[in-house]
């Protein structure tokens, strides 16, 4: 059977080639990236029945106004903190906070541009007014922060990406946005370089090291400490690029209940129909 | 194919209908009295399951076309309007999105199941083929929808897959013009995409039309390959059998895309496609979505651009000349032991040349893609000369004996039930054989 033989060989040789693949890429992804992989973080909202700690986006929400507001832009209504879902602001401090920023408007009737205090309909305000003016600031123009936490991910190679999207321990999971910015806020490990980051690719990042210990006070006992911050941040840009996130598992948890007892009545169904039938 | 009983109407309303047009005889004898092997395995639930997850994209499509802009400076946060303040406008994206991916998946297990059962083959080559002009379609349909959200790697993507031709020589950078509507990927290109987009999925409605069409004069193939001798002793109708074993099908199979839309809807995409487009800056590894890798990884093994691109086309192209390519006067693999094992192998290729195709375009993903492409081809080509070698084991007369032969093995003292069992059939079902 010359065939098998040949069969038998060009199989061994495409097992012999997986394998290698495996060897190398790990080699090869050793070279490009030399920054470690961020560590996986306990979050609130992960997992199948993941909701947004309140209190934890509200901290967050207070990081990102004091320190990141001041140079990253982020896209969202400001009536969404008052939002169910999300850090639930009651509406009065939504109503207030959006009347402390000036937006501008216009043109009214005589054709005039004016300025006039945020409605909770409003944006947030970016803190340059196009990237351009952003970049001649800072060097280079921050990115905008509504959907940073889902635009960035690390590699996790083969076979843990597998694992990432079933329904086992330790897998489902979402959240490498979070880690990712987790991981950046903690990556600035070289006093004498503070464009020089661990996580980040190559390195070298535009961004100066944001935060320190107890630069944003905490009113609600939570200590204020960089490790605090950084994960605060993190849970509220997902919430801010994910907002419908616990209304979607909430709902899916239902559906995939339904779906799961309706296979299963339609399968007693099928047998019935088919059980006197040899097939 | 006749079918099982013949549509007599009572109600003079649809006596009177039937007279002008017989649409309703004609549903009756497609998807009640229609003839189904008796032996089709859940494998033969994917023509169900692509025939919804067609009408779900085609439904989430209209209604997300209801809130999406196909203008270059606001598609991007159209769609985010569409996640944020759109009512279920999230379930809408999510499902469209993930749908694309599971419509996909569908597909290449449907095509995997007729390469392994030989469903191409006299008399089906015309099911086939339309089948194929169908997966190519999508393809043009899904790469198109994934430039419509205008992130980085729709972007870029786009930017990739239009350069394609120019490889084509003389024309080629011409061509590449006509297709932008500029001298880069921009604007007029978003909006043809988006226009194709929205056209294609009704061009696919109609090929599933022929497609199913063919298949109900042809009849089903089975896991047996044996065609139908005798309708009664062979077949069930195709209503209650199939419906509630597709029905079943479908709802397994929604579970599965139930579990991606509420639990990992950004799993199959790309991070980098949450950035919006922007035409100075090339993210690092462009990749295309999974479905499409292993044409990509093709496309990447071959270092001249021209021989690459036709590779490309030749690995899709190749399989509609599958029919005449496999002599093997035995169908199914489960007779053909040969085949049987270079089936696996080539599943075994295609998962590697989707892997290589996700890879950085650096060793040992090239010498491996290249190793991976010759074996793809090689699959094609060996398949003339199969006959020649193999012994092929002795195939059942007809699905009867078959079914028979199955039941006794697993089941050895019950074989009368078996013969019975049309006489023996429900009485709704019995009114349908005559």
């Amino acid at each position: 059977m010359t065939f098998k033989e040949t069969l038998t060989k060009t199989l061994g040789l495409a097992v012999a080639v997986a394998g290698l693949t495996a060897v190398a890429s790990s080699a090869a992804r050793a070279d490009e990236h030399e920054q470690p992989t961020p560590t996986r973080q306990e979050w609130t909202f992960a997992g199948p029945f993941g909701t947004f700690d309140r209190a934890q986006l509200q901290r967050g929400f207070k990081v990102y106004k004091e320190v990141c507001s001041n140079c990253h832009e982020l896209h969202i209504p400001i009536r969404t903190l008052g939002q169910t879902g999300g850090p639930e602001l009651p509406e009065d401090q939504v109503k207030a906070l959006a009347a402390s920023f000036t937006i501008k408007d216009g043109p009214n009737g005589s054709g005039d541009m004016f300025d006039r205090p945020g409605r909770p309909s409003d944006y947030f305000p970016a803190p340059f007014p196009n990237p351009e003016a952003a970049a001649t600031a800072l060097g280079a123009a921050p990115p905008d922060m509504s959907l940073l936490a889902k635009s960035r991910k690390y590699e996790r190679g083969f076979p843990k990406f597998i694992f990432d999207a079933l329904p086992v321990p330790g897998g489902m999971y979402q959240e490498l946005g979070p880690d990712y910015i987790y991981a950046i806020l903690h990556g600035y490990e070289k006093d004498e370089d503070p464009n020089w980051n661990a996580y980040f690719p190559g390195h070298k990042i535009a961004m100066g090291k944001p935060l320190v210990d107890g630069q944003v006070e905490y009113t609600d006992g939570t200590p204020a400490t960089l490790d605090q911050y950084a994960k605060d941040v993190a849970s509220f840009l997902y919430w801010a690029a994910e907002p419908s996130l616990e209304q979607r598992k909430r709902i899916g948890f239902r559906v995939l209940a339904f779906l799961f007892i309706l296979a299963g009545l339609m399968y007693f169904t099928k047998k019935k129909i088919w059980s006197n039938v040899a097939h | 194919m006749h079918g099982l009983s013949t549509f007599e109407p009572k109600n003079g309303f649809v006596k009177w209908l039937e007279a002008r047009l017989p649409i309703l005889s004609f549903a009756h004898g497609s998807f009640v009295a229609y003839p189904t092997p008796k032996n089709l395995n859940y494998w033969w639930t994917f023509g169900a399951i692509l025939s919804f997850m067609l009408i779900a994209q085609i439904i989430t499509g209209v209604v997300l076309t209801m809130h999406y802009t196909p203008e270059a400076t606001l598609a991007f946060s159209s769609v985010e309007k569409i996640m944020r303040d759109v009512n279920w406008g999230w379930l809408f994206r999510y499902a469209h999105a993930n749908g694309a991916s599971m419509f996909f998946l569908a597909v290449y297990i449907h095509m995997f199941r007729g390469l392994y059962y030989g469903s191409y083959k006299n008399p089906r080559e015309v099911l086939w083929i339309l089948g194929v002009i169908i997966f190519l379609l999508m393809m043009a349909t899904g790469f198109m929808g994934y430039v419509l959200v205008w992130g980085q790697m729709s972007f870029w993507g786009a930017t990739v897959i239009t350069n394609l031709f120019s490889a084509i020589p003389i024309f080629g950078n011409e061509i590449t013009t006509w297709l932008w509507g500029g001298y880069s990927v921009d604007n007029p290109t978003l909006n043809r995409f988006f226009a194709l987009h929205y056209l294609l999925p009704f061009v696919i409605f109609a090929v599933v039309g022929l497609h199913v069409w063919a298949l109900h004069v042809t009849g089903q193939n089975n896991p047996d390959g044996v065609e139908i001798k005798d309708v009664e002793k062979d077949c069930v109708p195709f209503t209650p059998h199939a419906t509630m074993k597709d029905g079943l099908g479908v709802v397994v199979f929604l579970l599965l895309y139930c579990w991606f839309i509420f639990y990992v809807p950004n799993y199959l995409g790309d991070a980098d496609n949450y950035i919006p487009a922007n035409p100075l800056k090339t993210p690092p590894h462009i990749v295309p979505e999974w479905y499409f890798l292993p044409f990509y990884a093709i496309l990447r093994a071959i270092p001249d651009k021209l021989a690459g691109v036709i590779a490309m086309f030749a690995a899709i192209a190749v399989l509609a000349f599958l029919p005449w390519l496999d002599k093997s006067p035995v169908r199914s693999a489960k007779y053909r032991p040969m085949y049987k094992a270079l089936f696996w192998a080539f599943v075994v290729v295609s998962i590697g040349l989707g892997y290589c195709g996700a890879m950085p375009a650096a060793e040992p993903y090239v010498t491996v893609s290249r190793v991976l492409s010759l074996l793809y081809f090689g699959f094609f080509a060996i398949l003339p000369f199969l006959p020649r070698w193999e012994k092929t084991l002795p195939v059942p007369a007809t699905i009867a004996e078959a079914v028979l032969a199955k039941s006794g093995k697993v089941e050895p003292p019950k074989p009368e039930p078996v013969k019975a069992a049309p006489a023996k059939a429900p009485t709704k079902s019995t009114r349908l054989w005559k």
